[in-house]
C-alpha cells in the first residue's frame, strides 16, 4: 500500500512538473534572470502548489497519524545555520547555471537526452561528496 | 506565451496536490533531494521501499506522457562540463541545507517554517546570481 500511494504520488509530482515547464531549462533560467528577460511562470508554479500542500497540513495538524499509520514529520526547529544558507547558497547555483532542480532533472530523466543522465550522475557524486564537505565547514565555522 | 502561466498554475496545483498525498497518506514529506538523497547516502534507509516507489513514478510518468503527447524540450545546454559543474553544485548544496524547490519551496513555506522560508530566499538568490554572471557577465550559458 505504501508503494502504491508513493508511486501514485510521484506520477503527480512529475505530471505536474512536466505540465508546469519546470523540466524546461530556459522558463527555469528566464525566471531567475531578474536582470534580463524575466518570465514570471514560475511564480504561479510555486504559488499553484504551495495552495494544496497549506491545507494539507492544516488537515495533517487535526490528525493523529497520516493515513497509512506513520506519524507526520514533526516541524524541524525555526534554527537556521550556517550549512542551511551556504547549501541554499550553492543549490541556487548550480540551479541557476544548467535550470535544473533535483524533481524536474528527475522527472527528465526518461526523455531529456544524455545531458540529463551526467546531470544526475554529477548530483549523485554532490550528495555522496556533501557530508565531508559539511564536516569541513563545521570545523571552520567553529574555528 | 500569455498562456504559459496557466499550464504554471494547473501544474503547480498537481505538484502540491502530489506533496498532500505523501503528506497524509504515507507521512512523508515530499522533497525530490532528500527521497534521493536518502537512497544515495543510505540515511533513508528505513523508508527505501516507498521513495523507490515514488522516484519510479516520477521518472517513468513524464516518460509516458512525452510519448503520448508528444516532445517536451529541455534545452538543457549542450555543453557536458556545465551540466556535470552545476549537477555536483545542485547535488552538495542540497544535502547541505536538507532540501530543495520541493522540500524547503512547496512543503517548508506551505507550513510556514522558517527553514524553508530562509533556505528559499537564499537559493533564489543564488540562482538570480548564478544567472548573472553566467549568462550576463561570463555569457557562458
Amino acid at each position: 500500500m505504501r508503494g502504491f500511494f508513493a508511486f501514485l504520488a510521484g506520477s503527480l509530482f512529475g505530471a505536474g512538473l512536466l505540465t508546469s515547464g519546470m523540466t524546461n531549462t530556459t522558463k527555469v533560467q528566464g525566471w531567475l534572470d531578474v536582470f534580463g528577460a524575466w518570465d514570471p511562470t514560475l511564480a504561479f508554479v510555486l504559488g499553484g502548489a504551495i495552495l494544496p500542500m497549506a491545507v494539507a497540513w492544516r488537515v495533517a495538524a487535526q490528525r493523529p497519524l497520516s493515513t497509512l499509520g506513520s506519524p507526520f514529520p514533526a516541524k524541524p526547529a525555526p534554527t537556521v545555520g550556517h550549512n542551511l544558507v551556504i547549501g541554499s547558497l550553492v543549490f541556487g547555483a548550480g540551479w541557476g547555471l544548467a535550470g535544473l532542480c533535483p524533481g524536474p532533472a528527475m522527472a527528465s530523466l526518461g526523455f531529456g537526452g544524455w545531458g540529463g543522465a551526467v546531470f544526475i550522475l554529477a548530483m549523485g557524486a554532490g550528495m555522496i561528496a556533501a557530508p565531508r564537505l559539511r564536516a569541513r565547514i563545521d570545523r571552520l565555522a567553529t574555528a | 506565451m500569455p498562456i504559459d502561466w496557466i499550464w504554471g498554475l494547473i501544474g503547480g496545483l498537481m505538484i502540491g496536490s502530489a506533496a498532500s498525498l505523501y503528506l497524509l497518506v504515507n507521512g512523508r514529506i515530499m522533497g525530490a533531494s532528500g527521497i534521493l538523497g536518502g537512497l544515495i547516502d543510505g540515511t533513508g534507509r528505513d523508508t527505501a521501499g516507498e521513495s523507490l516507489a515514488f522516484l519510479a513514478g516520477l521518472v517513468l510518468v513524464p516518460a509516458a506522457l512525452v510519448m503520448l503527447f508528444g516532445p517536451a524540450p529541455t534545452h538543457l545546454t549542450p555543453s557536458l562540463v556545465i551540466v556535470a559543474a552545476a549537477g555536483a553544485l545542485v547535488g552538495i548544496g542540497t544535502r547541505l541545507a536538507n532540501g530543495c524547490t520541493s522540500g524547503h519551496g512547496v512543503c517548508g513555506i506551505s507550513r510556514l517554517s522558517l527553514r524553508g522560508i530562509v533556505a528559499t530566499v537564499f537559493y533564489l538568490i543564488g540562482g538570480g546570481l548564478s544567472v548573472l554572471v553566467f549568462r550576463h557577465v561570463l555569457g557562458v550559458i
